[in-house]
């Protein structure tokens, strides 16, 4: 790790390209208040219309799990193949469904 | 942070107990089923060295590389050239926020990149070490600095490290228009007049070899080639990247004109261009620190990070954490 730090805390940047999508995660910035982080994050995200919506969290503030770390963190929804629709026979010709 | 301080800790635990063997075959099966790695996962040192010099190197070079463009601000030939080259340049500065942003995620702090750029332990694209002397060379720049830096972004994008990978995306989506931009300069010069013909002639003169070295040493001369070939965070070689880029461009200047400084230029069969070979001690020249600018680019970015110590400072006091 660096030395010093004298760049601002460390933000993670989302953005929704349509009104009605989900946000997803663009990047990075840095910033020290969340005025100036929203304003880094439209200069450096959004110069070409990528969104109209757009999120900063500071990044010390996500919580996460990753694939490899924790398989055991998303077995439930491996072995409960009934939460899936294919699970379940149909009769023949049913419409709608 | 503390998030991936906590894991970070629980890995290493975890680490011990499992054999650094097995974690390089799990790291390589994932490289080799095209999986991208993502900071969190383990990786061997080496290739989280080899990225900590690559991206921030291309990083810096990003942010160096508005410095040659930066000098005809105030002198572009119209209003239109203006706004164009403002908005180009504004686009490198935030290509080197990518790309230090996707570094960082390695666990080094921009700070110390910054550090390490100032002390000449970290290197940036030598071809920003030439000076621009004429407006046509803001033509030259973007038609074959940037041609040349995106022929190696698009296969960039497909590298192994996830944030690198992503950052490339993000890149090339915008770059389309910085070579655009630089061959139309190149083009309205060559319908002008003798002199700006003469002018633009002379900018390629300049440009054309050191955006060649632009791709670095040949294959057998890049000792680092192989194991970045072999993780996947280089895809193509320096030569087969060089290739393409000649064969790409060769026909461009001809369209409009323009003569390839390289007498020996000659078209295989195969579609290939041949050219000379580059001058390899003029590449290292520069790459060591003796190039036209090497100084002048460095002192001015320490100058002025130095000078915005203050603005850094002051933000910091009136937001503390
Ligand atoms: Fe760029
Ligand atoms: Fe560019």
């Amino acid at each position: 790790m660096g030395n010093t730090d004298t760049q601002g805390e460390l933000w993670e940047v989302f953005i929704q390209s349509k009104p009605g999508q989900s946000f997803k995660h663009a990047g990075a910035i840095h910033a020290f208040d969340r005025e100036m982080a929203i304003e880094n994050a439209r200069d450096t995200y959004t110069r070409r219309g990528e969104g109209s919506g757009l999120w900063v969290v500071r990044s010390k503030d996500i919580v996460s799990v990753t694939p490899n770390e924790e398989g055991y963190f998303f077995d439930p929804s491996n072995d409960k193949v009934y939460r899936h629709p294919t699970f379940y026979e149909m009769p023949e010709g049913v419409k709608h469904m | 942070m503390l998030n991936r301080i906590v894991k970070a800790k629980y890995k290493t635990m975890e680490t011990s107990l499992i054999s650094q063997e097995e974690l390089l075959l799990e790291f390589e099966n994932k490289i080799n089923a095209e999986q991208k790695i993502e900071p969190l996962d383990w990786m061997p040192d080496e290739y989280r060295n080899h990225l900590i010099r690559q991206m921030s190197q291309h990083a810096h070079s990003e942010v160096i590389g508005m410095q040659p463009e930066g000098n005809w601000i105030t002198r572009a030939p119209s209003l239109r050239s203006k706004k164009i080259l403002l908005a180009k340049i504004q686009d490198e500065g935030g290509h080197g926020l990518y790309l230090y942003s996707a570094a960082e995620t390695l666990g080094v702090s921009r700070d110390q990149y910054i550090q390490w750029l100032h002390e000449g332990k970290a290197k940036y694209a030598s071809v920003f070490n030439y000076p621009a002397l004429t407006w046509a060379d803001m033509g030259a720049i973007g038609w074959l600095v940037d041609g040349a830096a995106i022929t190696n972004q698009v296969s960039l994008q497909r590298t192994s490290y996830g944030p690198y990978s992503r950052a490339m995306v993000r890149i090339c989506k915008e770059e389309s228009f910085h070579q655009r931009q630089g061959y139309e300069i190149m083009w309205k010069m060559m319908e002008g007049t003798k002199d700006q013909q003469e002018m633009a002639q002379d900018a390629l003169n300049r440009w054309w070899w050191p955006a060649l070295m632009m791709f670095g040493p040949h294959d057998s001369d890049s000792p680092r080639t192989s194991n970045a070939m072999k993780w996947k965070i280089k895809r193509e070689t320096n030569d087969h990247l060089r290739q393409k880029f000649i064969n790409k461009t060769i026909p461009q200047a001809e369209l409009i004109g323009l003569k390839i400084p390289d007498s020996n230029v000659v078209k295989l069969s195969d579609e290939n261009y041949q050219t000379s070979d580059i001058n390899w001690d003029e590449f290292w020249k520069v790459v060591n620190g003796n190039g036209p600018c090497n100084e002048q680019r460095l002192a001015h970015h320490i100058k002025y990070h130095n000078e915005g110590a203050w603005v850094r400072e002051s933000a910091s006091i009136s937001n503390p954490k």
